[in-house]
């Protein structure tokens, strides 16, 4: 495990982590809780809306009009912000848009910035880029507060907390923000935060923040939060600056009619969530009195040239596909080393990455589609992991050379693929198949095979072959000419049961 | 411009290849089979509001435009308000005597956060989900002034409630896509769940949300 943890790089494949928080109980208590509550009230307040798949279709058909000019919609974004006073960047990498933030702080002279919570400059690490200049980033999300002040990453992209409970909190903030008396009651928590947070708003002179829309037509942009440290920062500074994907545009003001209605309900299952912020450039006398808006693009030009991949540009970070999620909800979002988790993340991190370097995530799913019919931009989250895992397998064996040709997978898909083309051959390797197997299967199941063949079946358990195949039935059933009833309760072999499920009596259960 | 932008584009353009040259934007269909407007009568829509609002846990009252200062006294008085922070441009007959209000001519952070609340109107109410909308203009003030106090009383008149969130964002063309205003959406006081999914009131804004929805005379 001396392989670090970075976001940049995907050091330990999902399966390795997973294993890890799959041991920790109160993570997946915590978890079950949180994925549960927000389900149920996702699904209350989507029911209230009649027009829900009317709201999702327009929600999908704009961002494809969106991504398949994006362009176009760059060049209108950039100039209308320009217009309306602020000015605006463009950053091809993580290491070119901290260079640029970095700049703009320094420039300032500030020695702090305050920061709303946001998934790209997680993306970007900015918060260490700063740090190497000697420029403190000061989360002011509650939860993202607990998990600096504690040194950790973000386990839930909207509560990223999720898997501390307040006696831990509450032992954290004594200890680094020198309180003595502390009760665990949430409300006391939150204060606690509240007044060491307030000074913070009045007194330090940059702000950053990420981007939920950015309006092409107008160069209004959008922050939707809860808390309303999102409004301190956007408002109390004297300098903003933003960092947006640059899928985050969209054409214009009236498509919030649409994505402020899907948003919220899918997001924290609430109507609306207690804030949302819209400006437009600088605002004489109101606000901050210089905005710079950085676009990053970071891999997402290369998720847009794949047909299928590009859908993956729709995501609005609402991560209602985490909490319907089955693997999800049992691992956590450690388990996917990177700041994207659930089923969103499998899909968008090895595209941002590469599948080279985020391979496993796209086996990080059952492929259920309980996320695509959550998603209320119609992401179809199966199609695009399917398509991914294709990617992978198709990367093993041309860029490994003879090094993938020779990897035990595709070995056996060879030869798999052999056997399968001759009726005779097949039929061999059944009747082999049948006692090779026979130390390794139970109850029908095979659960683990020896290596290399254990690669496997970690993941996954195998049906064992049948004592009598479909084929040996109909052969005997062609003999006698009709179906004897011995025989036809042998088509039960061809379901699997094996010889010890039969003498455990379960077959005439 | 600068390498990066152009690059970018490059890159963008490249990936879009597949995208036919002739392909304008309104190309790409987008069907708003969604509902425009609300079919309920107004006094749903105004009952709806009411009940929304007061479901995020913000107090809630409905007068008549002649009640309105004596509401807003009582309501200050029952907060223990001393120092009311109002925008320059509230309507004069909406203070009651008895109460220190603070105009906003230029006041600092430090005088705006040592106020006990802060008295505004509204640009729109929306029914569907409870939400106050602040634009900025009439009786609104800068975006601040919500901010800070802890107490915010708002008033809303009674047509200036809508039934759903598209009528709202049409109503607000003019201040977005002509005066550039900075716009607030507000759904109840500020709130976390950060802590094992507790909802809390009151984070960093108001903790206390107070609405008074004035009827006509
Ligand atoms: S993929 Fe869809 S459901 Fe998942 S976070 Fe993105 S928008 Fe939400």
């Amino acid at each position: 495990m001396s392989r670090s943890n970075s976001k940049f790089h995907i050091p330990l494949t999902f399966q390795e982590s997973a294993r890890a928080a799959l041991e920790n109980t109160q993570l997946r208590r915590n978890l079950g809780k949180a994925t549960q509550t927000i389900r149920a009230k996702r699904a209350s307040v989507v029911d209230e809306l009649p027009d829900w798949q009317e709201l999702r279709e327009a929600g999908r058909a704009i961002k494809e009009r969106t991504l398949r000019h994006l362009d176009e919609y760059l060049l209108q974004l950039e100039a209308a912000v320009q217009r309306a006073g602020g000015q605006v960047h463009w950053a091809r990498d993580a290491i070119e848009a901290n260079r640029i933030v970095a700049g703009i702080v320094l420039e300032h002279g500030a020695s702090e910035v305050i920061k709303v919570k946001s998934l790209t400059t997680d993306e970007i690490r900015m918060n260490e880029a700063l740090g190497q200049h000697g420029v403190t980033a000061i989360e002011t999300d509650l939860a993202e507060l607990i998990i600096q002040l504690a040194h950790e990453e973000s386990s839930h992209i909207l509560v990223p907390a999720i898997h501390k409970n307040r006696a831990e909190i509450r032992t954290l903030f004594m200890h680094t923000l020198g309180i003595s008396e502390l009760s665990d009651e949430p409300a006391e928590l939150a204060a606690v935060a509240r007044r060491y947070l307030r000074t913070k708003f009045l007194s330090v002179p940059v702000a950053t923040s990420g981007v939920n829309f950015a309006v092409a037509a107008t160069g209004t942009i959008a922050v939707v939060e809860s808390e309303g440290n999102g409004r301190m920062c956007l408002t109390l500074p004297e300098v903003l600056i933003s960092i947006m994907g640059i899928e985050k545009v969209i054409p214009g003001w009236q498509d919030f009619e649409v994505f402020l209605q899907l948003l919220p309900r899918s997001s924290t299952g609430e109507r609306m969530n207690p804030y949302t912020s819209f400006w437009t450039g600088v605002h004489p006398g109101d606000g901050p009195q210089a905005f710079h808006l950085v676009l990053l693009d970071n891999g997402r030009s290369r998720v847009l040239a794949d047909h299928i991949g590009r859908q993956t540009l729709n995501c609005i970070r609402c991560s209602a596909c985490l909490n319907v999620c089955p693997v999800y909800e049992r691992t956590g979002g450690h388990a996917y080393n990177s700041v994207y988790p659930g089923p969103i993340g499998a899909i968008l991190t090895p595209q941002l990455l590469g599948v080279e370097r985020a391979g496993s995530l796209p086996y990080a799913s059952s492929l259920c589609g309980a996320c695509y019919d959550v998603c209320p931009v119609k992401i179809n989250i199966p199609e695009v992991l399917v398509h991914l895992r294709a990617q992978v397998v198709r990367h093993k064996q041309t860029s490994e050379g003879i090094k993938g040709k020779l990897d035990p997978e595709a070995i056996g898909m060879r030869l798999l693929a052999r056997v399968f083309r001759s009726p005779e051959r097949y039929e061999q390797a059944q009747k082999l198949a049948r006692l090779g197997q026979i130390p390794f299967a139970r109850r029908g199941i095979i659960e683990r095979l020896p290596p290399p063949l254990n690669v496997w079946t970690t993941m996954r358990d195998l049906q064992a072959v049948p004592r009598q195949t479909f084929r040996d039935w109909w052969r005997k059933r062609r003999v006698f000419g009709s179906v004897p009833k011995a025989d036809a309760d042998g088509v039960g072999d061809a379901d699997g049961v094996d010889a010890e499920a039969a003498a455990a009596g379960r077959r005439n259960v | 411009m600068s390498a990066a932008r152009d690059e970018i584009l490059q890159r963008v353009r490249l990936a879009l290849r597949d995208v036919p040259q002739r392909e304008q934007p309104t190309d790409v269909a987008v069907e708003r089979g969604y509902r425009p407007t609300a079919d309920a009568s107004r006094e749903h829509v105004i009952e709806l509001f009411v009940e929304r609002v007061r479901e995020y846990k913000a107090t809630v009252r409905i007068v008549t435009a002649h009640a309105l200062p004596t509401t807003i006294a009582e309501s200050c008085a029952a907060r223990g308000v001393r120092r009311l922070l109002v925008p320059v441009d509230i309507p004069r007959e909406w203070l009651p005597a008895g109460i220190e209000a603070l105009r906003d001519t230029e006041l600092t952070y430090a005088q705006i956060d040592g106020c006990d609340g802060v008295l505004t109107g509204c640009a729109l109410g929306i029914a569907q989900t409870g939400t106050i909308v602040l634009d900025g203009g009439q009786a609104q003030g800068r975006r601040v002034l919500t901010l800070l106090p802890d107490y915010h009383l708002c008033v809303v008149r009674t047509e200036q409630i809508v039934g759903l969130v598209p009528e709202a964002v049409a109503r607000l063309v003019p201040a977005v896509c002509e005066q550039q205003r900075a716009i607030t959406f507000i759904s109840g006081p500020s709130a976390t769940s950060d802590i094992e999914l507790n909802r809390v009131e009151g984070v960093h804004g108001p903790r206390t949300l107070e609405v008074i929805v004035v009827t006509p005379d």
